[in-house]
């Protein structure tokens, strides 16, 4: 016994310098962080490029959108993330640390689209919602029904009362908790659009923006609505064992789920790829990734990487990522971006912020 | 009423016996109690294994399809066979199965009854083989996972569904072709992470999982034995020593997400270490085994009777000499099973891993402790989050294979402990 921890010991001690020094080397694989909505897409990507190149398979962490660019932005040099993915535009602030903590250089590629669908068991019928129907179901205050410039508690319990074409079945949404850019979008598309067709809650976001977003961004917390954490498959499983409920979440997983489940039908449109390609159904969002140019040439592979990512076959209409539920540009907007990554310009300036 | 009480004032044997039947009583009832919760944890533990073992056993069976491939020297030039395009050769010989298919999307659904893995497949054989060129082989090749889960009944037959009327047609031809056959899943253990579920395999978590342990093993044995052996043989008892236990007891409670934050600031940022190495998860995760480990060391020290030191003292051994000649082999195997208990509780751990980057989507399987790797649990997480359906019972299968390990690591505590254990 005596003999093993001793050479146990002599091992320990013989290794740790030896990992030291060999941990300082260049990576030789690409590192990717990011939104976990862009994660199943270019982890695909990742997996076919180190296939069929020499390169190494890049690494892909899941760290959502926020996280990423937290990563992203901290440092340049080979031990920070070469790219990450977002399932949102760059934030102003966020696009300044990098500049500030020595990222200059980026280059901003839009891969395609992400439809928000809100799902339920086939066994059920099927909704049709407008973003009105959702502002008002879902909003912790609502505008008052009797018509003055008040807001109070939310007092409905079934879609019926909100409208009163609606079934009368109990409101109790499932969907992501405010970590997910899901979340984030959700709340943006579906409930501030479904705000702003009130005339004065549409003039009080001219006016106070921050206070139109507390009315119109702040979900119900009466129990509701159900954060169903991360994990998009659960609420998928939950749908199903209860017919009542509807559920929130990205497109591919009710692509995969179609034998199961049925998207709603948002402002007379379905959630189907047709549409939210053609940009009819309202909620939907783009999905970036950054990429810093100065790792370029650094770490092997970027460039194939990105020409994987934007080449016709991988992110066009018929291409491996719609398979997997990637909704694509528009043709002309890919040729750009395919341009961009070729290219490698331009970069990002602070002048791209100017509207916001 | 009043006459009991009398009896009571009388005799003893009356007043034992006036209270055994309650006694007895509590005492039944105690028994049942303890039945019932034994009863209904392994109600709840069958409940567990019955619906892992259900959802995850299938996943070690993989669909396959036989298809009749032509090696068309036109498609495989010899000069440069490494870059020639295989997925035609699949394609031209999935159309050969069914010669009658017209039109672009219908041949589409052709395509997706076969994995893109079977290309790969393909070129392998021809690489491995050059003679195969001109031939027509029939090739048993892997399926698409939403064929295998349609084969399993994962996926109802119904043309409304993932499938259409003519890929339903089709499935059905080529089982009565006897055409489909279900095999052995190799490729769940000799391939690393894939997003294709059928390609998708256990071994680079798996061997992530070893890297991992075995650099924890390597720093928390000694350090932790160390430490233990110094606290209880030589420091001195006092405000010093009630300090110290005081901080590793508490730090045997710190939530396992602290020393990911930890490992993050020191390991990565301070000492500039990869991320999303097993070097680094190692470190973190000895940093949260330590005082498992030097809690139970102690403890097995403690129980090693003072006579055994008097008696050496008093035949002239010195402090050191007692320490290792006598008191370690004697607490040893009690130490190693405190270290198996902690190596296991590592194991199970995705927290402290997440913040140091090992959550990651990782195709090559690691091979050294720099090289980016993931753990069993962490692969768990990953796909039980995948949208494709055939990832559900992959998920089980990684827990079945996760539970295994942690089952053999577990024995191999046992055996330890009943090999050197020594009785007084």
């Amino acid at each position: 016994m005596k003999k093993i921890m001793l050479m146990v010991l002599a091992i320990t001690m013989l290794m740790l310098p030896a990992a030291m020094s060999r941990a300082g080397s260049l990576r030789d694989y690409i590192a990717i962080v990011g939104s976990s909505t862009v994660y199943p897409f270019a982890t695909v990507v990742a997996e076919k490029f180190g296939k069929t190149t020499e390169f190494k398979t890049p690494k892909i962490e899941s760290t959502g959108s926020g996280g990423g660019l937290k990563l992203f932005s901290a440092k340049a040099g080979v031990k920070t993330p070469d790219i990450t993915n977002a399932s949102r535009r760059i934030k102003k602030s966020e696009f300044e640390r990098c500049q500030k903590n020595g990222v200059r250089e980026i280059v901003e590629i839009k891969i395609g689209y992400d439809g928000i669908v809100i799902a339920n068991a086939k066994s059920a019928p099927r909704f049709k919602l407008s973003c009105r129907d959702l502002f008002l179901g879902l909003a912790r205050e609502i505008p008052n029904p009797d018509g003055s410039l008040t807001v109070i508690e939310n007092p409905y319990k079934t879609w019926h009362e909100v409208n009163p074409k609606l079934p009368p079945t109990k409101i109790r949404v499932l969907g992501p908790p405010p970590t997910s850019g899901t979340r984030d979008a959700f709340v943006e598309l579906a409930m501030a659009g479904g705000a702003r067709t009130f005339p004065w809650l549409r003039a009080l976001k001219k006016k106070d923006k921050s206070k139109f977003k507390v009315i119109a961004h702040t979900i119900r917390e009466d129990g509701a609505y159900v954060e169903a954490g991360e994990n998009d498959n659960l609420i998928v499983q939950k749908l199903l064992a209860d017919s009542e409920s509807l559920g929130i979440f990205g497109f591919s997983y009710l692509d995969q789920n179609s034998d199961r489940i049925q998207g709603s039908l948002i402002d007379d449109v379905e959630p189907t790829f047709e549409n939210i390609a053609a940009g009819k159904y309202p909620v939907s969002r783009p999905l970036f990734f950054y990429v810093k140019k100065a790792h370029i040439g650094l770490i092997p592979g970027i460039k194939g990487y990105l020409a994987e990512f934007t080449s016709e076959k991988a992110y066009g209409e018929d291409g491996y990522l719609s398979d997997r539920g990637l909704i694509p540009m528009p043709s002309s907007e890919r040729e750009y971006y395919r341009k961009v990554a070729t290219e490698l310009k331009p970069i990002l300036s602070p002048s791209d912020f100017r509207e916001k | 009423m009043t006459e009991k009480k009398k009896y009571n004032l009388h005799s003893v044997t009356d007043r034992v016996h006036s209270g055994l039947s309650r006694r007895y009583r509590a005492e039944k009832c105690f028994r049942r109690f303890g039945v019932c919760a034994i009863g209904l944890s392994l109600f709840f533990l069958v409940i567990l294994f019955a619906d892992i073992m259900h959802k995850g056993l299938p996943a070690f069976l993989q669909t396959q399809i036989k298809l009749a491939v032509f090696f068309d020297p036109e498609l495989l030039p010899l000069e440069n066979l490494e870059t020639a395009d295989f997925n035609a050769l699949l394609k031209s010989s999935c159309r050969a199965l069914f010669p009658g298919v017209k039109g672009r999307r219908s041949k589409k659904s052709l395509y997706k009854l076969v994995s893109d893995g079977a290309a790969y497949e393909l070129r392998k054989q021809v690489l491995r083989n050059h003679k195969l060129i001109g031939t027509t082989q029939d090739l048993w090749l892997i399926a698409d996972d939403e064929l295998d889960m349609l084969m399993k009944g994962n996926i109802a037959r119904n043309p409304t569904g993932r499938f259409n009327q003519q890929q339903l047609y089709w499935i059905e031809k080529l089982e009565q072709d006897g055409r489909l056959r279900r095999r052995f899943n190799l490729t769940f253990f000799t391939s690393g992470d894939s997003r294709d579920p059928e390609l998708s395999g256990i071994l680079g978590a798996l061997s992530g999982t070893v890297l991992t342990l075995l650099i924890t093993l390597m720093f928390s044995f000694p350090i932790g034995i160390g430490a233990a052996i110094y606290l209880e043989e030589f420091l001195k008892k006092g405000r010093f020593s009630d300090f110290l236990e005081v901080n590793i007891n508490n730090l045997a409670a710190v939530p396992s997400i602290i020393f990911g934050l930890l490992g993050l600031g020191i390991f990565i940022n301070f000492f500039g270490l990869p991320r999303s190495a097993p070097l680094v998860g190692g470190l973190v995760l000895t940093l949260m085994t330590l005082p498992t480990i030097i809690i139970s060391s102690r403890a097995a020290i403690k129980a090693v009777p003072p006579s055994i030191r008097e008696a050496a003292l008093g035949l002239g051994a010195s402090p050191v000499q007692v320490v290792f000649h006598h008191v370690l082999p004697l607490a040893l195997p009690g130490m190693l099973t405190g270290t198996i208990i902690g190596m296991a509780r590592a194991l199970g751990e995705t927290a402290p891993l997440l913040m140091i980057g090992m959550v990651a989507f990782i195709v090559d399987i690691p091979k050294s402790f720099n090289s980016a790797a993931t753990v069993l649990p962490v692969q768990i997480y990953l796909w039980a989050d995948s949208p494709e359906r055939a990832f559900t019972e992959r998920t089980s299968a990684a827990i079945i294979v996760l539970l295994v390990f942690l089952v053999l690591m577990n024995a191999s505590a046992v055996y330890l402990r009943r090999k050197f254990e020594r009785r007084w």
